[in-house]
């Protein structure tokens, strides 16, 4: 077919070409572009007519307000509260329903082992290990992620994110960064791997690593559910009858420190290891659609909530049952979970956390979203209180680990800003080709966490106010 | 240009990374990002390809197939492009995928609410290919900007078949069947308008002609391939070396620029 040898070398013609392109004036790209545009005028000018142009204008409107120096800024933060409020406020009942219900099945489950006899290890293994994560994955994790992937999924249909790139675009820019970048973010906000592999659209190599680098301090559902849970538990419930918003508010603050983060760091690559000037974002702004709600609802479930959940799910199963193996197996006096929460505990300490929290953190470098289940699991394996039921109880268990507010607080700064999941890793690798600077989105967002915790836990402590 | 179908089963997937069968058909689709391509790509398929009102969503060559009429169709959603002069990765991927995988038919998805701006792929995608069909998506936005295409004389302007889909709500997707059915059997002609350059351009186009014909011979139009040179694109000639091993080492034995 095409392999023939040709008569002539490319380098040849190529020689041949350069002579032509010289002897032209003008660019010959540039005719070649202008007379492409001109072919497709011509051709539409014979087949487009237009009646009147009442939509346009108001698609025009529309962008005017939500991209307006005003408006622009305050109507991306309502939207965050606004979207954050309505998960936390609906995640709270199925939440309360879903724990009930799994862990009175649980003592269910335990009838059963007692029934056919099953040795205690099995039983322990099975259901105080497995099941019971499980059961603390579907609880905590499944009602936020169902409820906000589809708010996000409609946000992402309607048009709407491309104008937070607009909005962003200056900022980025005086970050040295592009505008793009904010697009990658918000699909962070599903997942960071979707949110690294998202990065291939900024065209500039410099500003999509830098994109890569970053993407992590977005908080990916993985680890918001765990902020919702944590908030819920400690500073919402301060204010019964505004928790949800108060709740939706904190979780907002962190994720506006991730943006705050996300440019800093941004700007300090920009200046030292990856220099370099902002690129002019060039980005289409798509006409509003309105978003078809059973496609939304359809695919967020399926595509999004159930595929998270069951990587969570595979993750978490084998998880449990090391958690327990790992609490109930002794060498000497202690059980080797207690040994490595002890050794890890002075680090802990030292950033307002404890050896356990630690811990979890490490267990859940394959996925965020086992973090505080993990916890709940190494508190409850431990500690005196074992037929543990219900989401209420969860606080005083945490309570009677030594937790105060600044713990939570520390707990969700320092999920924010650690090291990406597994899967982030892998990605950024594949996405990068290099070893480097995987080790740095790794060694960057640590560096960091462990810097923000240790400073805000040694300036509270000074002050007295723990 | 016409391959065997061991060959190209070879080519795809040793360059694509892409397995098809022999008995099946290869459909790509391409278009400005945005337009709808995921969408029609699911519609088609019945996959569930991310889709989103916001340009760059399709980073991959997305694949998947479906049956229509007992023949078997592969369908390869490109990643959306404005042009294919290869300025970004995206274009140089779809424009690699046109030019060296020979798929059966390309739809190129154009959004009717920017026609004008749409036809620039198009018409670049009929200088590669003249298999190509015309699926005028996004029909029912365009009806609300109050728009009024004419499809049978857009048909007779271009040469090729022009379908008006609205994919969103599924209108029009089994009409855009049975014309890939009939384009890919051969029992529909097509023959796609061709760009008309001034006469400066033309000229220069002739002068190279007789050289880049003995090049490629019968894979790629020897037009195409004089305009490419005409730009200075590198990149291009890279692709071709890469792909059809015209000329291995030629990189080093580039003259001076």
């Amino acid at each position: 077919m095409c392999a023939m040898t040709p008569t002539r070398s490319l380098s040849e013609v190529w020689c041949e070409a350069e002579d032509v392109r010289r002897s032209f004036a003008y660019s010959y790209s540039d005719q070649i572009v202008a007379d492409i545009y001109g072919n497709a005028e011509q051709i539409t000018k014979h087949v487009l007519s237009k009646r009147g142009s009442q939509r346009i204008n108001l698609d025009y409107k529309i962008d005017n307000l939500v991209t307006s120096k005003w408006l622009g800024y305050p109507l991306m933060i309502l939207l965050l509260v606004g979207v954050l409020w309505i998960t936390i406020e609906g995640a709270n009942v199925p939440s309360g329903f879903l724990a009930n219900w799994l862990f009175a099945f649980q003592d269910q489950l335990t009838v059963w082992f007692q029934w056919v006899g099953a040795p205690a290890w099995l039983h322990g293994v099975l259901v105080l290990g497995v099941y019971r994560t499980l059961a603390w994955v579907v609880a905590v994790m499944l009602p936020p992620m169902a409820i906000f992937f589809p708010l996000f999924t409609l946000l992402e249909d309607s048009g709407y994110l491309p104008r937070i790139a607009f909005n962003l675009d200056h900022i980025f820019k005086k970050a040295k960064a592009c505008g793009k970048q904010s697009l990658t973010m918000c699909m962070g906000f599903g997942c960071n791997a979707a949110g690294v592999t998202s990065c291939r659209i900024i065209d500039s190599p410099r500003e999509r690593l830098i994109a890569i680098l970053t993407n992590n301090f977005v908080p990916c559902n993985g680890r918001f559910p765990t902020m919702i849970a944590i908030t819920s538990i400690f500073i919402g419930s301060a204010m019964a009858s505004y928790s949800a918003l108060i709740n939706a508010l904190v979780i907002s603050g962190i994720i506006l420190l991730g943006v705050g983060v996300t440019l800093l760091v941004s700007l300090l690559l920009s200046m030292t290891i990856l220099k370099g000037e902002p690129s002019s974002l060039v980005l289409e702004l798509p006409s509003y659609r309105r978003p078809k709600f059973g496609a939304v609802i359809y695919r967020s479930m399926i595509d999004r909530t159930l595929f998270v959940l069951r990587r969570a799910i595979i993750v978490a199963a084998p998880a449990g049952a090391v958690i327990w193996i790992l609490a109930n197996v002794y060498i000497g006096e202690q059980s080797i979970l207690s040994t490595v929460a002890h050794a890890l505990d002075p680090l802990g300490q030292l950033i307002g956390l404890d050896g356990f929290i630690l811990m979890a953190f490490i267990l859940g470098l394959p996925a965020n979203e086992i973090v505080l289940p993990i916890l709940i699991m190494s508190y409850l394996s431990t500690g005196a209180l074992q037929d543990f039921s219900s989401l209420e109880e969860l606080r005083n268990i945490l309570l009677r680990n030594g937790w105060t507010w600044l713990t939570a607080i520390n707990i969700m700064l320092f999920s924010l800003l650690h090291w990406p999941c597994a899967t982030t890793l892998l990605t950024t690798y594949k996405e990068s080709g290099s070893k480097k600077w995987t080790f740095l989105s790794f060694l960057i967002p640590t560096l960091i966490g462990f810097t923000a915790c240790f400073i805000l836990t040694q300036l509270v402590r000074f002050i007295g106010l723990v | 240009m016409i391959l065997s179908a061991e060959k190209k089963s070879g080519l795809w997937q040793d360059h694509f990374g892409i397995s098809i069968s022999k008995d099946q058909f290869s459909i790509a689709l391409a278009g400005n990002p945005n337009v709808g391509k995921s969408t029609i790509f699911n519609a088609l398929t019945g996959l569930h390809q991310h889709t989103g009102n916001w340009p760059g969503k399709t980073v991959d060559n997305a694949q998947g197939g479906f049956v229509y009429k007992q023949k078997s169709f592969l369908l390869v959603d490109l990643p959306g492009t404005y042009s294919l002069l290869a300025h970004t990765v995206e274009e140089q991927i779809a424009r690699d995928f046109l030019c060296f995988a020979c798929p059966d038919v390309t739809v190129v998805v154009l959004d009717a609410t920017c026609l004008e701006r749409n036809l620039n792929l198009a018409l670049q995608v009929f200088e590669i290919t003249p298999k190509v069909i015309v699926c005028l998506n996004l029909m029912d936005e365009a009806q609300k900007k109050r728009l009024m295409i004419d499809v049978p004389s857009l048909e007779r302007e271009l040469g090729v078949p022009v379908v008006a889909t609205a994919a969103r709500q599924g209108v029009g997707l089994i009409e855009l069947q049975e014309k890939i059915l009939q384009v890919a059997l051969g029992s529909l002609p097509t023959t796609p308008r061709q760009i008309i350059y001034s006469s400066e351009v033309e000229k220069a186009v002739k002068h190279l002609l007789p050289m880049v014909g003995s090049l490629a011979s019968n894979a790629l139009s020897p037009r195409w391939l004089a305009l490419r040179l005409l730009e200075g694109d590198q990149s291009f000639l890279d692709s071709l070396n890469n792909y059809l091993g015209v000329n291995p080492g030629w990189e080093e034995a580039r003259c001076a620029q």
